[in-house]
């Protein structure tokens, strides 16, 4: 194994891993509701009464942010490797897979760890493993 | 009062993500590359994340309502499926492809370019098509 030390950001990481831990305790103690970004755009797609608004506002805020962090700091530039088909596959396979196992990155990895919940675990082990898997085939079989 | 709270919480959490670097799928393929050049910044955020969630719901875990009064809804399943086996070999697969997990793409969506819309509307189009198959699944079972 070889670290990529110039890549590495321990500091800024951490720091945006302890918002996301804030944005998951607000969700939890004051809306009594699960920071999971795939279950909470999910539920959009089953309208239930009442269940609706408190979606959009949280998707309203995660969709915003980039607004509010480019109008204090500069964006943060990206790289988006994956072509359009690429990009189609992986949303799609993203989108059922995070609904069929339940649960998301937000979901099993920040909040269902947090819970100390074995089913999240065990889900968060297996996508990350997938995602190893894909990597490794992508990068060092086929490349 | 639950909206605003919903909305800040929404805007905190993609702050997050953007500052931890979360959302460019680069660094988080960086991540998923053992085998390469591995950046391990990601487990930092995994870690900062889980501090800070963890006395959360430790406090949730003694309540019944939240401190603004709403039903607690902590999750009662703990069963571990095909489904749920499965589900998530998907998901990461598509991960691992492209770099984004949900959070990241609809965090990414008002940064600009065509890449991250791509993949948010093929992400809401498979969430989609588990709905309809859920419903068709339902009726059968009636």
């Amino acid at each position: 194994m070889h670290i990529h030390w110039s890549n590495f950001t321990p500091w800024t990481s951490l720091a945006g891993g302890m918002l996301i831990g804030l944005a998951v305790a607000m969700l939890i103690l004051l809306n009594g509701r699960i920071a999971g970004i795939s279950g909470i755009v999910g539920g959009l797609l089953r309208p239930d009464r009442g269940d609706i608004a408190w979606r959009l506002a949280f998707v309203a805020g995660l969709v915003g942010a980039p607004l509010l962090y480019g109008a204090v700091i500069a964006l943060p530039a990206v790289t988006v490797a994956a072509g359009s088909g690429t990009l189609i596959a992986a949303g799609l396979l993203v989108g059922v897979g995070t609904r069929y196992g339940a649960g998301c990155t937000s979901g099993h990895g920040v909040c269902g760890l947090s819970r100390l919940s074995l089913r999240s675990a065990v889900a968060t082990a297996t996508f990350m493993a997938a995602g190893f898997a894909v990597v490794f085939v992508l990068r060092h079989l086929l490349a | 009062m639950q909206l605003f709270t919903a909305l800040i919480a929404g805007l905190i959490f993609g702050i997050g993500l953007i500052l931890s670097g979360m959302s460019d799928p680069a660094k988080v393929l960086g991540f998923l590359d053992l085998a390469g050049n591995w950046d391990p910044s990601l487990i930092f955020v995994m870690g900062g994340a889980i501090l800070v969630a963890f006395p959360a719901f430790r406090l949730a875990g003694r309540r019944r309502r939240t401190l603004l009064g709403a039903p607690l809804q902590l999750p009662s399943a703990n069963r571990i499926t095909p489904r749920l086996v499965t589900g998530a070999l998907a998901f990461g697969a598509g991960w691992g492809l492209a770099g984004y997990c949900p959070g990241p793409a609809l965090a990414s969506l008002a940064g600009g370019g065509l890449k991250p819309l791509l993949f948010s509307g093929a992400m809401l189009a498979g969430m989609g098509v588990f709905e309809v198959l859920e419903r068709r699944a339902a009726r059968r079972r009636k």
